[in-house]
């Protein structure tokens, strides 16, 4: 349960922690705004006496409240960041109950809360260890004040789920009654952490916290937030990128039903603001605007497959991934063996689409929204408000999905454009909410890319040499050109790098793979498992036709590859067995494997398909393998494995946006489909936590997702599928 | 002005005819626990129930609606979240981001008062809302458990 000090009026402490108030008084947010008194400085202090450290809140009635900076997207992380605090604050499970910390605060607090980017799998694996810490000092804080109340040496006292005990005396008290105590002493400097080996919080199979109103309608999400006064407001987006508003007539619109205003959102989109949004959507169906095209809209995909498909061999890339002497090897060997693969463009389609509530005033903008990096969103609403981000406040709704459309600073848009609107309006708040149309047309796409792989094979069937060419789409260039290093976009290389969280997980004495950019008109994205998920399709299934080319075993011919690669090796390995790898399926079912290294984690997953004659894909069984280092929640990291088969896998059978005059073409779910629950394969997933280090779990998974199954309906057809969707190459799902 | 029943009472509703029964459900009675995903009835995120039958709310036309049409919306399903599919959801923490949920519960209940003991190849039929979550596993196991199996 998880909600924002500045939602509720004159709240009691516990009603806005247990955010029930306003939910069952009818799904109304019957609170106002606190402008004017609800400023940075001000959260900073008033109301927040009892906390301890920045990241717990103890009340006296043994409420303990931890604060989180990450956005809870589905991904779990709300509850797994608690447990590693609750871990070290040894409170009582049971009594936790979550806030998020608001940006603007966090920088009045000299970024006490550091980052709230919750992009890359990385909420946990890049916070973990000072949220532990803030909930270990906390510990020691409470202790301590109980230790002086009894005239006691604190290390004569432990605590254990929110009871101190003294151990010599058998005294005890709770963290309820030494609080405020508590609160006021020093934060210690340095504070020692549980070794995971002893945790009793985290690394367990807890419940989520977040569940209850999920099932009674009463998880309010940014598109149900409702405001005193609120207004509602459509939007009309540039119809391709890079096009721009010449006019509007809004005559007509003006003269429907419960139509406020029509309003000019920047250089490239119109709003109608009305008193419902279904008003506001259909008086904008209303407005004739005249577009200028800007210089794509002739623009079609073969024309960027062309584009991409001469990247293949332009002499100039940028370096990923060197050893050795690739070229030469390849050259010299008995074999050579080679294969294009290409990847399209994605859409994120979150269920809930794009919007944001802004209220603006001369002094000062408040913006409700999801974000998956609440300082970007911040930074987005302060610029669009023309005003500092001091005078700005970002209060954070649960997201329905992310995936990486609500997460990087330039994409934004959404929260631009409600502040953009709601200054037309001043003192009176206004949601947008985008359409589906709108929101599939006018993505941050996953990168549309082409890789071409080229091996030598020795005569003992052994790899002598592989040359990795990528040409296609980088994210960075696209949105946040300031971190290309050198021009160069490191991102591409996921899963091919030399070293770090997306390593290759194989040893090759001679490697090549580079990169030559090739950047179509469409804003790319980061999309959940980003490069990730293309290069492991390219290099998996490629080792696959290299395995086949030596006549070896898939498994046998990796793992000779893998010496240096034990964690690689384990996943694998144990997906193998599992699964009855080297031992017959049933009949007609075949198996595949994949594995990589992603967001620092090693992962693997064992397919089992049979295809029909009649090219009918049906996936009976996956078998999955995660090692994150620590498991903080193994029942979540087992759902995210679950989910990550389905974003996976609808990418790799269905999804694809195509181009037209510029413009996508897919415009709802109807024609931009995905995987239903028809098509779910059985899921079994090992958790896998070797210790020693902190992976991501969100992500690293989609990316067997698709090799795993396409190296499977190989093993079932003899046919080699390079070109997605699968629906391409003559294959469906039943 | 329209008349219609939710959740058990008449209300009268001051929406335009055409009006979707989604939106009049989140706009004229505060109801939000009901989604808009599509628009065009392809995702199901609107599921509702309309005399026990799930219907996508967000393609019925308010004027489409009578008012002795039962509609019961996710705030209707149970008064305290005790409904099968909801204490099964729970027992298996079904939701992720949670957005699709409710139109997911919905379909689910809808199911099982007709088919109180529905299998795969039913559930695979009659359920075709669209989580990209992918909590699809979940929900099949909660389905099953909701009727009474182990799951």
């Amino acid at each position: 349960m998880t909600t924002n000090p500045t939602r509720t009026i004159n709240p009691t402490r516990r009603a806005f922690v247990t955010g029930s108030a306003a939910a069952a008084a009818g799904l109304v947010l019957g609170f106002t705004v606190p402008l004017g008194r609800g400023g940075g400085a001000a959260l900073a202090g008033a109301g927040h006496t009892d906390e301890i450290t920045a990241w717990v809140v103890v009340r006296p009635d043994e409420t303990v409240i931890i604060r989180i900076a990450r956005s809870e997207m589905g991904q779990g992380t709300l509850t797994g960041l608690a447990q590693l605090v609750a871990e070290e604050l040894a409170c009582d499970w049971s009594k936790v109950a979550t806030e998020y910390v608001p940006p603007s605060r966090n920088l009045t607090r000299g970024g006490a809360w550091k980052s709230f980017q919750t992009t890359g799998s990385r909420g946990i694996r890049g916070s973990h260890d000072y949220v532990r810490e803030g909930g270990a000092a906390a510990r020691e804080m409470l202790i301590a004040a109980a230790a002086r109340a009894w005239g006691v040496p604190a290390g004569e006292c432990r605590a254990d789920k929110g009871v101190i005990t003294h151990g010599p005396s058998g005294k005890t008290t709770t963290f309820g009654k030494v609080c405020a105590a508590a609160a006021g002493l020093p934060v210690p400097d340095k504070v020692a952490l549980k070794n995971p080996k002893d945790w009793t919080i985290a690394g367990k199979p807890l419940k989520r916290l977040d569940t209850a109103d999920k099932l009674t309608g009463k998880q309010v999400y940014g598109i149900d937030v409702r405001l005193p006064g609120m207004l509602n407001a459509a939007i009309r987006q540039y119809p391709l990128f890079g096009a721009r508003l010449r006019s509007f007539d809004a005559a007509k619109a003006l003269a429907m039903p419960g139509v406020r205003k029509v309003v000019k959102v920047g250089d490239d989109a119109v709003a109608v603001v009305a008193d419902t949004w279904w008003q506001a959507k259909t008086a904008l169906e209303a407005v004739d605007v005249v577009w200028d095209e800007g210089p794509h809209g002739r623009i079609d995909g073969a024309d960027i497959a062309a584009m991409v498909d001469e990247g293949l061999d332009a002499k100039d890339a940028f370096v990923g991934n060197k050893a050795g002497d690739a070229a030469g090897a390849i050259a010299a060997s008995v074999k050579q063996v080679q294969a294009t693969y290409s990847y399209p463009f994605q859409h994120h389609a979150t269920m809930e689409p794009m919007n944001a509530t802004a209220l603006w005033t001369p002094e000062r903008c408040e913006v409700w929204c999801p974000t998956q990096s609440a300082e970007d969103a911040l930074a987005a609403a302060a610029f669009a408000a023309g005003l500092t981000p001091d005078r700005c406040e970002i209060h954070r709704m649960h997201l329905g999905g992310g995936f990486g459309r609500r997460g990087a600073g330039p994409i934004h848009d959404y929260v631009h454009q409600a502040v953009r609107i709601a200054r037309e309006m001043p003192g009176t708040p206004v949601k947008l909410l985008w359409t589906r149309e709108e929101d599939m047309t006018h993505g941050a796409y996953h990168p549309v890319t082409q890789c071409r792989l080229t091996a030598g094979i020795d005569d003992q069937g052994g790899i002598t040499g592989l040359r990795v060419r990528i040409s296609g789409q980088s994210i960075l260039a696209g949105i946040m050109p300031g971190r290309l290093a050198g021009g160069m976009d490191p991102v591409v290389f996921q899963c091919l790098a030399p070293k770090g969280d997306h390593a290759i997980a194989y040893s090759f004495p001679n490697l090549l793979v580079d990169h030559a950019m090739r950047n179509p008109h469409l804003r790319p994205g980061f999309w959940r498992g980003v490069n990730a998920n293309q290069n492991a399709i390219y290099l998996e299934c490629f080792m696959d036709e290299l395995a086949h080319a030596a006549g070896q075993d898939p498994l046998a011919f990796r793992l000779k590859y893998m010496k240096d690669h034990p964690k690689s090796r384990a996943v694998l390995q144990a997906v193998a067995d599992k699964a009855g790898w080297g031992r017959p399926a049933a009949k007609g079912v075949h198996r595949g494997l994949a594995q990589c290294k992603a967001f620092a984690s090693y992962v693997a997953a064992c397919a089992e398909v049979s295809v029909s004659d009649g090219g009918v894909v049906k996936i009976h069984r996956i078998v999955a393998a995660t090692d994150s280092g620590h498991a903080v929640n193994p029942q979540q990291i087992e759902a995210q494995v679950e989910g990550s088969f389905v974003y996976g896998l609808s990418a790799m059978l269905m999804g694809e946006c195509t181009v037209k005059d510029g413009r996508v073409e897919q415009r709802n779910f109807d024609t931009y489909e995905v995987m239903r629950i028809k098509d779910m394969p059985r899921v079994e997933t090992m958790v896998m936590p070797s210790g020693g280090f902190w992976g991501g779990v969100g992500e690293p998974t989609i990316a067997v997702a698709a090799p795993a199954v396409l190296n499977a309906i190989f093993a079932a057809t003899g046919k080699r599928v390079r070109d997605f969707p699968l629906k391409h190459s003559g294959l469906r799902l039943a | 002005m329209a008349k219609i029943n939710v959740n058990g009472r008449t209300v009268t509703v001051d929406a335009d005819g055409a009006t979707p029964l989604l939106w009049v459900l989140r706009e004229n009675l505060d109801l939000t626990g009901t989604k808009y995903g599509c628009g065009i009835a392809a995702c199901g995120a609107c599921t509702v129930h309309v005399n026990g039958a799930a219907v996508r709310s967000c393609a019925l036309p308010l004027e489409a609606v009578a008012e002795t049409d039962r509609i019961v919306t996710i705030e209707g399903l149970s008064r305290d979240g005790s409904h099968p599919v909801q204490r099964a959801w729970m027992d298996l923490d079904v939701p992720q981001c949670g957005y699709c949920q409710a139109g997911m519960i919905m379909a689910a209940a809808a199911l099982l008062a007709r088919t109180p003991r529905p299998t795969d190849a039913d559930i695979d039929a009659e359920i075709s809302n669209i989580c990209r979550c992918g909590t699809y596993q979940r929900v099949r196991a909660g389905i099953h458990r909701a009727a009474g199996g182990k799951a």
